[in-house]
């Protein structure tokens, strides 16, 4: 199984969990149908034209239904952001294999984890909608509640034990190692040069080779670079998660996001930015330590608030060789690899687990806060939402691509505070793509539906969608697709002792032969070729036999013939022996030599001949040896 | 030639043939060759050969060698060359034996016949067969050289030397040949020979012949040397028989045309718009006919530098101009046809129809498409520019296919065409193609159009300026651009104010320029202050203008830019500033109630940033906006002008950067004409004057001067290390001189104590010791020095460039024997 991510957009039906009791969000009326039933009122309400589920918030699960996940053996984690579902499966689905990945891409998994199980257990609710899951009911429902899919299937979140009993499953690997998996394949990730320990992975047998390109990045940012040449020569190329917004360059972006910072904490708002404990956060914090003194900002205290805040921060500094390169020389000198560590030290950055006890001693405006979740359903963001939303001198500024920024403001509406969207995906465009494939060269590209057509709103950008030959095959959800290529050959190794026992005879210049007989013994999908046992001596026939040595006869082997048939010497041939009235008719496949005199049929093919004569073994004894004449024997 | 030189030339030829000498580098053989050319030049070669035998026995001796070094070689081969340009020398070369008895024959023969270095090894080396080609050039004066060359086999020779491996050699042989060609035409043949050759002298019958050959040839670099051949000629000469030349070789040039693909199309392209520029042009009427088949058989991108050039033509057929016009209109008509959402004509005149071969470019591939439509913004931006653009002029239809091409860029334009599709997938985020279109439709804002484009206009140049994926090249185009319109929007019907639509459109621009004040991305910065720069400069007095201003926050980020990190910025930032004072428009956070304070505060931050910024970008910038607020009479300037420029001065003085010193000296020129009054027709210098302010005597204003010390920036910038501050410094002790003699000085120099220890500092600073103050001045004693000076005769001395005593042959001569040691006191000791 490759990657299991946890599809959140699903919490966007849902009312946010505020931190503190909140008389508006308490207060919103409850939904009733057209007719006036009003017997959803309870668990739906209404907030500026739109209604949202008031429950906890409920997540879309992986399929399950097309396969038995208890049937998975392992399951390749390309990044920390795929691998949020991985309790729902380990734990809940009779799951027995083996989880790969790499060690940030766990330990920050981890945080996303705890931070997620957290924003949600600490604000309790004690009602769990249902009524409105009935399919009969939902029909109708506004959108996007009528629309959503699957709904039965939405779970609540997992605990911190599950959380804890599926990472235990998980087995550390580091960039470019060799996993065998049961002898039948080889994985190996490679890095992706997305996030901290983001990883492609390549799925390997002898013969044949596929790869598997997930969140992948070419800008330099702090993961150490992708690693595209071992992409080369695959059969089969799996593409997925390119970037979710490819008209916005990330640069543009970061430009946009410190603009509008500046501006709004310089007539004295504060910035909001709803984020992931980890990620992007690192370049952004990064960026505004370059920044912050040029415009002038070097008094504006940033704050970042989330139960895993400390921990990201540190863990980042600790992942040396999962860096870019100039972030490793920094840890030779030595020096902080990410220059949040300057920005904590001298104060301008400080961090909290939540916006309880310290923080609120601290907090000062004009500010900008980092904190999740950016969904804007659960985590301090709700908080900091409630407080700032009614000025317009304060500031939103969405940089996570996940979320619609226009559907995650919807409970908050009607809103006075000014939003900017500046999704920062730094992940492959179909421009770079487009370079990738040229360079690695896959035999078949196979990617998402979406990737192969312009999106919709933009249906003239054909520059937006993969170009390849030949052409990408695409599948859409719940397909199921072959894989255009068949296992042929499998290795089979030789012992030294047989090896040694081989006589090899060359039939062509550097083409040898030999014949071998051997006993293949495979286990575990690899296959030997050991010495034959040698003939049982005769016993004397009391000791009992054993099934073990019952082994094959080996009967006395007739020579191997290689080469061809020269149909005209062959015929020459044949003359000089006396046969005359030869006939020779060419065949799709060969020669057919006709002997009229002694109706006899000689059918010569690539890889066959025939003599076909009517009951006359001492003729066709002659004739074979005459055909055998023109071949070689070993 | 000067007689130590004479005396030297002997000892440097002889270190030339010297093969145990190091050769003196290229610069130096070239300084040589340069001023033996003045010499010949200004007097006999013969005499002076016969004056110093020693150059003739260089050339013989370097000939001789068995092993030359090419470069002394090729310098030999051009110096005879440059002698033999005379004909009395060419002779004497050609039979004058050496003086050395060892050394006899025909000189010229051996240098640049088949017996000289054309066979030996050294030919190898490129210079060598340069100098061969320069010497020949330069001999090639007199009809004695055309019997020389036809002799020695030369023009062979020159034939093969024009396909050369180096370009140099090349390019010199295709040229010698036009110029063996127009001396072998010069004279008896001069006037209109036939055009079948049977008058025309042997040499040039053969250049031409090989020209035909070459024609003809199936071998496009052949074709090339033809070409370029006939180009330099037509370009070159003039004369009647050019004419027959034309007649002659045109059918074999139409030829080139049926071919497919044409050979050497760059090539053609220049021949033909040489010989339209050229009096053949306008005589022959196959000429234009030749241009409009060529017109229509060569490729998009080829026949667009061809279109060019026929509408740069003075005198042309208005159907071939229609013609050319409408190849280089056709990749912009394509890109109307394919944004244009329903059928219809884009709006050209005929012929500019985009048809399928421009079509076919476009969707051959990115490269094709990008490269035709720059060359073809490029072309037009140069065309407008003309004063015999065509006309009428498709001003419409231009702006609405830049504003379409600049939407494909951008990704907004939504196209129904599969070609529009193409177009759209090729252009998205192409920067080059966005800058082309970015200056041409600002080169378009010269012309007017209807208010719907221009509408349109500033909607596309605000998505620009707005968009976070514009580079910092293209945002600074897009600025250039956006101010181009702004300032070429029609006034108001009230002609006081901006009209209501620009008005509109700064509403939505103040907000975008104060983003990009603040972006992370210092051109952003820097292309915002400039930008803001010039909008001040030209509308700072617009009411409209100066209301949203002020509402916009932009003069606040503007200041607070002084302090940026970059010095650049800082330097748009001090510009900037600058100009929003001049109109007050700096922002005022302490209340429009006290202005002064915030002058001041202003004043005294770009007087800091000129004593301490570590750049010297913001420091000039600072020194650029004090002369200008001094030129206009900045209100709070004037408010203590005597402080303003006693304290800038002090700080200017002690600048490292010689640009701030200089600039230094502007502002003290500026404020002595304003004190002064009325400088003279003499004065570069003139600047209008308040009305107001009367000039005072004479004696006030040599005692203000000396209040804001002045003179010790003057004097001491005098004896400044870098020659321009000194230059200028002389300029305005004269100006000041020349303002101050007819009043007649109070005292006669020399009579006051003060004076001698005036003198005594000034020599001391002249020593290079300026840590010296020269303490309170009175200005008799000023006066009486400046009178003592000779100004002018270190006026003069200035003017002279700094090496002018090290450009003096004898220098020359003398720095190339030093380096070999000959002339060194210390001979090196041999062990």
């Amino acid at each position: 199984m490759l990657d299991c991510g946890l599809d959140m957009t699903s919490t966007l039906n849902f009312l946010p969990l505020p931190l503190v009791q909140n008389p508006r969000l308490s207060n919103l009326p409850g939904w009733s149908l057209k007719d006036g039933n009003a017997f959803l009122d309870k668990e739906l309400k209404e907030c500026s034209g739109h209604v949202f589920v008031d429950s906890v918030p409920e997540f879309c699960l992986p399929e399950t239904e097309l396969i038995d996940l208890s049937t998975v053996d392992v399951i390749l984690i390309s990044n920390y952001h795929c691998m949020m579902a991985l309790p729902y499966i380990t734990e809940h689905t009779g799951f027995t294999g083996t989880v790969y990945a790499t060690e940030p891409t766990v330990q920050i998994g981890r945080l996303l984890m705890e931070e997620l199980v957290n924003f949600i257990e600490r604000v309790p609710k004690a009602q769990s909608a249902s009524l409105w899951k009935n399919k009969d009911t939902q029909r109708l429902l506004p959108s996007p509640l009528k629309d959503a899919v699957e709904v039965s299937t939405w779970r609540r979140c997992y605990t911190m034990q599950e959380v804890n009993s599926a990472l235990s499953k998980i087995q550390l690997v580091g960039y470019s190692q060799k996993i065998e998996l049961f002898g039948a394949v080889q994985v190996t990730p490679l890095s992706s040069g997305y996030a901290l320990g983001s990883s492609n992975w390549i799925i390997q047998s002898h013969y044949e080779k596929v790869s598997y390109v997930s969140g992948s990045s070419l800008l330099t940012t702090h993961p150490q670079p992708m690693d595209q040449a071992s992409l080369k020569n695959s059969d089969v190329l799996i593409l997925t998660g390119l970037t979710q917004i490819p008209t916005a360059n990330p640069d543009g972006m970061v430009g946009e996001f410190c603009s509008n910072l500046a501006l709004t904490v310089r007539n004295g708002g504060n910035v909001l930015v709803p984020c992931y404990p980890s990620g992007v956060i690192y370049d952004l914090l990064e960026c505004l330590y370059q920044y912050i003194d040029s415009a002038g900002l070097s008094s504006i205290p940033f704050y970042f608030i989330s139960p895993v805040a400390n921990s990201s921060l540190e863990f980042s500094q600790i992942f040396a060789e999962w860096l870019c390169h100039n972030k490793q020389t920094k840890v030779y000198l030595p020096e902080p690899p990410f220059p949040h560590a300057e920005l904590i030290q001298t104060n301008k950055l400080k961090h909290y687990p939540s916006i309880h006890g310290d923080f609120s001693n601290d907090f000062r405006q004009p500010c900008v806060v980092f904190t999740g979740h950016p969904s804007l359903r659960f985590g301090d963001v709700v908080h900091f939402m409630e407080l700032w939303g009614k000025s317009s001198l304060n500031t939103v500024i969405f940089t996570e691509p996940d979320f619609s920024y226009l559907e995650a403001l919807a409970p908050y509406q009607p809103l006075a505070m000014k939003c900017i969207y500046c999704p920062i995906d730094t992940r492959l465009n179909f421009i770079q793509v487009s370079k990738l494939l040229k360079e690695v060269q896959p035999l078949h590209v196979v990617c998402p539906e979406q990737y192969t057509q312009p999106p919709p709103a933009q249906s003239h950008r054909v520059d937006l969608m993969i170009d390849c030959q030949p052409p990408a095959m695409s599948y859409r959800r719940a397909e199921v697709l072959a894989l255009p290529f068949r296992r042929r050959y499998e290795k089979i190794e030789i012992m030294p002792e047989l090896a040694d026992s081989l006589v090899p005879m060359e039939i062509k210049p550097g083409i040898s032969l030999a014949t071998v007989s051997a006993v293949l013994h495979t286990k575990d999908n690899k296959h030997v070729l050991q010495p034959p046992p040698r003939p049982a001596q005769p016993t004397g026939g009391k000791k009992r036999k054993r099934p073990s040595d019952d082994i094959p006869d080996c009967k006395v082997l007739k020579p191997l013939l290689s080469g061809s048939i020269p149909v005209e010497q062959f015929v020459q041939t044949l003359e000089k022996h006396g046969f005359s009235d030869i006939k020779v008719e060419d065949t799709a496949k060969g020669h057919i030599v006709l002997l009229q005199e002694a109706e006899t049929l000689i059918q010569i093919e690539e890889d066959s001949t025939h003599i076909i004569c009517d009951n006359d073994e001492v003729l066709r004894v002659r004739l074979r040896d005459l055909v055998l004449k023109f071949l070689q024997k070993f | 030639m000067d007689p130590e030189c004479s005396r030297l030339l002997p000892a440097l030829c002889a270190v030339l043939v010297d093969p145990r000498q190091p050769v003196a580098d290229d610069t130096c053989l070239e300084k040589l060759l340069d001023w033996f050319k003045t010499v010949t030049e200004a007097g006999p070669s013969l005499l002076l050969l016969q004056e110093n035998p020693c150059l003739v026995e260089l050339l013989f001796r370097v000939l001789k060698a068995h092993d030359p070094r090419p470069r002394v070689l090729s310098f030999s081969l051009r110096l005879a060359g440059l002698f033999a340009a005379q004909e009395d020398c060419f002779q004497y070369l050609q039979v004058t034996p050496s003086s050395s008895v060892s050394q006899q024959g025909e000189l010229l023969p051996m240098l640049f016949g088949e017996s000289g270095p054309l066979g030996g090894a050294a030919w190898t080396a490129p210079t060598v067969r340069s100098g061969w080609l320069q010497g020949l050039r330069s001999l090639a004066q007199h009809p004695g050289a055309l019997r020389f060359l036809a002799d020695c086999g030369a023009v062979d020779t020159i034939f093969s030397l024009q396909g050369d491996s180096s370009l140099f050699v090349a390019s010199a042989a295709g040229q010698l040949l036009v110029h063996i060609l127009a001396l072998a035409m010069r004279g008896p043949a001069e006037g209109h020979p036939s055009p079948q050759g049977c008058d025309w002298p042997a040499c040039a019958q053969k250049i031409v012949c090989h020209v035909e050959d070459s024609l003809r040839s199936t071998a496009t670099l052949q074709v090339t040397q033809a070409l370029n051949v006939l180009t330099t000629t037509f370009g070159h000469c003039h004369s009647p028989w050019t004419q027959g030349l034309w007649v002659r070789l045109s059918p074999l040039v139409a030829c080139l045309l049926e071919k497919d693909p044409i050979p050497a199309s760059h090539s053609l392209v220049d021949l033909l718009l040489s010989v339209a520029r050229s009096p053949v042009g306008s005589s022959d009427c196959g000429l234009w006919e030749t241009l409009a088949q060529t017109l229509s058989h060569l490729s998009p991108t080829q026949a667009g530098p061809l279109a060019l050039g026929i509408l740069k033509l003075q005198d042309c057929p208005q159907a071939l101009k229609t013609q050319a016009f409408g190849v280089l209109l056709q990749p912009l008509a394509c890109v109307l046809k394919a944004a244009a959402q329903a059928p219809g004509p884009p709006g050209f005149p005929e012929g500019a129809t985009g048809d399928s071969i421009t079509v076919d470019t476009f969707l051959s591939s990115k490269s094709a498409c990008v490269g035709l439509l720059c060359q073809a913004l490029a072309h037009l931006e140069l065309l407008q520019l003309l004063p015999q653009r065509p006309s009428p002029w498709p001003q419409a239809p231009l702006l609405r296919a830049a504003v379409a091409i600049l939407r494909f860029c951008h990704g907004s334009a939504a196209p129904t065409s599969d070609v529009g599709g193409h177009l759209c997938a090729v252009l998205a985020g192409c920067v080059r193609v966005q800058r082309a279109a970015l200056d041409f439709l600002g080169t378009l804002s010269q012309g007017t159009g209807p208010q719907e484009l221009v509408t349109q206009v500033f909607a596309v140049l605000l998505e620009y300026l707005t968009s976070p994926d514009s580079s910092p090249m293209v945002l600074k185009k897009a600025f250039q651009a956006t101010l181009r319109w702004l300032l070429g929007s029609p006034k108001a019907p009230s002609c006081c104010d901006l009209d209501p639509h620009t008005q509109l459109f700064l509403g939505e621009l103040l907000p975008v320029l104060r983003k990009r004040l603040c972006s992370p991305c210092w051109e952003a910065r820097d292309s915002g202050l400039e930008f803001l720069t010039q909008v001040t400069r030209h509308w700072g007095g617009q009411a409209a203008f100066r209301h949203a201003l002020l509402a916009s926050e932009v003069p606040e980020l503007t200041g607070q830019l002084l302090r940026d990190p970059e010095s650049y910025v800082r330097a748009s930032a001090v510009t900037a500033t600058g100009q929003l004072s001049s109109w007050g428009l700096y922002a005022t956070p302490t209340g429009p109630e006290h202005p002064e304070v915030q002058q001041e505060s202003l004043f005294t931050e770009l007087l800091h940033i000129l004593s301490t910024d570590s750049e010297g970008f913001p420091r000039r910038a600072v020194m650029h906006v004090f002369t200008q607020w001094l030129k206009d009479g900045h209100a709070d300037v004037a408010e203590d002008l005597e402080q303003f420029v006693a304290r800038v001065l002090q700080a200017a003085s002690q600048d490292l950067d010689w640009e701030v010193r200089a600039q230094g000296l502007e502002l003290a020129l500026v404020f002595l004409e304003q004190l002064l009054g009325q400088p003279g027709s003499r004065c570069p210098y003139a600047v209008a004057l308040p009305e107001a302010a009367p000039p005072a005597t004479l004696a006030q204003v040599l005692q203000a001067l000396c209040r804001v010390q002045l003179f010790e920036f003057a004097l001491r910038a005098l004896f400044d290390c870098d020659r321009p501050v000194a230059q200028k410094s002389c300029d305005l002790l004269l100006f000041l001189k020349a303002k101050a003699t007819p009043c007649g000085g109070p005292q006669e120099a020399g009579a006051s104590p003060d004076v001698v220890s005036v003198e005594a500092a000034l020599q001391r600073w002249q020593a290079g010791e300026q840590g010296q103050p020269l303490g309170e001045l009175e200005p008799e004693a000023v006066m009486a020095v400046l009178r003592s000076m000779d100004l002018e005769g270190l006026r003069g001395m200035l003017a002279k460039s700094s090496d002018h005593m090290e450009k003096s042959p004898q220098s020359l001569l003398q720095d190339m024997l030093a380096t070999v040691g000959v002339l060194g006191e210390n001979e090196a000791d041999c062990y």
